[in-house]
């Protein structure tokens, strides 16, 4: 079974070099520590920078510089700026070749929900809808259960929905999912996890189909 | 030179009454119209509608006009960070309607070029699309969202002149520049108003044209909401 890094760690093998990527908080965050330092990529955030680094020295930060997280961060050489609709047209118009988020509940048909709890406190869907909406490449990246036990992956979501049928990969801390129109496909497992076990956690259709390789991490 | 320097935020903020909507510039507490919020504590104006992506923190940026009980209504993609936000939002004080982030950018440029109506394929097929007008392009689908209306947009920029002309500063920038021109009156607050002729034309964020007041902040906070930081080896 994989712990958060893990799951970043496997999720850094799909960021391929020339990627411009999209990443949200939370475990998709941990992805950038992850990549290849032999291929070139550009990290976006939406709030309007391209081209994010790393956290600034104590010292440097600068308020007029922050990620979606509100965070204090610096920008790399090459790095740009800009307003909030040119960034969605990042987005919106599919410049953006990997978007990393993640999820309270996936289907097999590829919904996905994760902006709102009924009955709590709603904090809003930020940029996750426009972003959901336009991906062609969407990696999903969450824990396959829930605080119960109860399984996030899905026949339907039961959550409000932030996208439909958008979904194509998931990646958790038991195994690697593509997201097919017949259900979920098992594709890999994580380090000491069977099939079984896989089965037992997912709710929704799993299809397995002859040997279902460990993942390489 | 078409002249909006205007001599203070008093000035800036005249003809600002109960029930207005108000666009304010901002991604979290960066770049936020501090000098405008403040003013708009000031003079008590309540039962207002305001647009913005956050709703500031309890003590700073719009959470001090919801201290006051003055917002009626916020239109934001989200609003996490505020308890006496979370307070009102509950007990029904306040009216909330959250929107997918890019659709708030872009209801706000639909106003600023004179675009009725834009169709965007966030939030279809979840409830932000309820009871709104959809249709298929190409074989995907897409919602109509409509240009904001607003009284006034209040904005920050890092430079500008008497003449209007804006510049921005890094992450700042955000929504500041696509609600330009997008309300009846647009004021402008910023760090540093140059004299004419010192911005470059070619480095111009925003045309004077899509603001009708400019003033200096008298002062600039600029806090930072979450302060993170590496070690140096």
């Amino acid at each position: 079974m994989l712990d958060k890094n893990g799951i970043a760690k496997r999720i850094a093998k799909e960021v391929k070099d020339g990627y411009y990527v999209n990443l949200g908080i939370g475990i998709p965050t941990l992805v950038a520590n992850f990549v290849r330092d032999d291929i070139e990529v550009e990290f976006q955030s939406e709030n309007g920078v391209l081209g994010m680094g790393p956290f600034p020295f104590e010292g440097e930060e600068d308020a007029d510089v922050i990620n979606a997280g509100k965070q204090t961060i610096t920008t790399l050489p090459g790095a740009s700026f800009f307003d909030s609709a040119l960034s969605f047209s990042m987005i919106r118009g599919q410049h953006v070749d990997l978007t990393i988020l993640g999820a309270m509940e996936v289907a097999e048909n590829g919904d996905i929900a994760n902006w709102k709890i009924p009955g709590r406190m709603v904090k809003g869907m930020g940029g996750a809808m426009d972003l959901v909406a336009s991906a062609e490449n969407i990696i999903v990246a969450m824990m396959h259960t829930n605080k119960r036990g109860e399984s996030k992956l899905l026949k339907r979501c039961s959550l409000p929905l932030t996208g439909v049928g958008c979904v194509k990969r998931i990646v958790t801390n038991l195994a690697v999912i593509e997201v097919s129109t017949k259900g979920f496909i098992l594709l890999e497992r994580a380090p000491g996890v069977s099939v079984e076990d896989i089965k037992n956690a997912t709710e929704g259709t799993l299809i397995v189909e002859g040997d279902i390789p460990e993942m390489d991490i | 030179m078409i002249n909006k320097k205007v001599a203070n935020v008093q000035e800036a903020l005249k003809g600002v009454s109960n029930n207005m909507t108000f666009m304010l510039g901002g991604f979290g507490l960066s770049g936020i119209p501090e000098n405008s919020i403040a003013e708009l504590v000031n003079l008590g104006v309540n039962g207002l509608t305001c647009i913005s992506n956050n709703a500031g923190v309890d003590d700073f940026g719009l959470g001090l006009l919801l201290q006051k009980k003055q917002i009626k209504k916020m239109v934001s993609s989200y609003v996490g960070e505020n308890d006496e936000f979370e307070r009102q939002m509950l007990s029904g004080e306040l009216d909330v309607e959250l929107i997918p982030q890019g659709t708030l950018a872009e209801r706000c440029r639909a106003a600023q070029a004179g675009f009725p109506a834009i169709y965007t394929p966030a939030g279809y097929g979840t409830e932000v699309s309820e009871g709104k007008e959809t249709r298929e392009f190409d074989g995907k689908m897409y919602v109509l969202e409509h240009a904001f209306k607003a009284d006034f947009a209040f904005v920050k920029a890092w430079k500008g002149d008497a003449a209007g002309n804006l510049i921005f500063k890094g992450t700042a920038r955000n929504f500041n520049p696509n609600m330009c021109g997008a309300a009846k009156i647009t004021v402008a607050e910023v760090e540093e108003l140059v004299p004419l002729g010192e911005l470059d034309p070619n480095q111009i964020h925003i045309p004077g044209i899509f603001v009708q007041r400019i003033f200096q902040g008298e002062v600039y906070e600029k806090r930072i909401e979450q302060r993170t930081v590496r070690q140096r080896d």
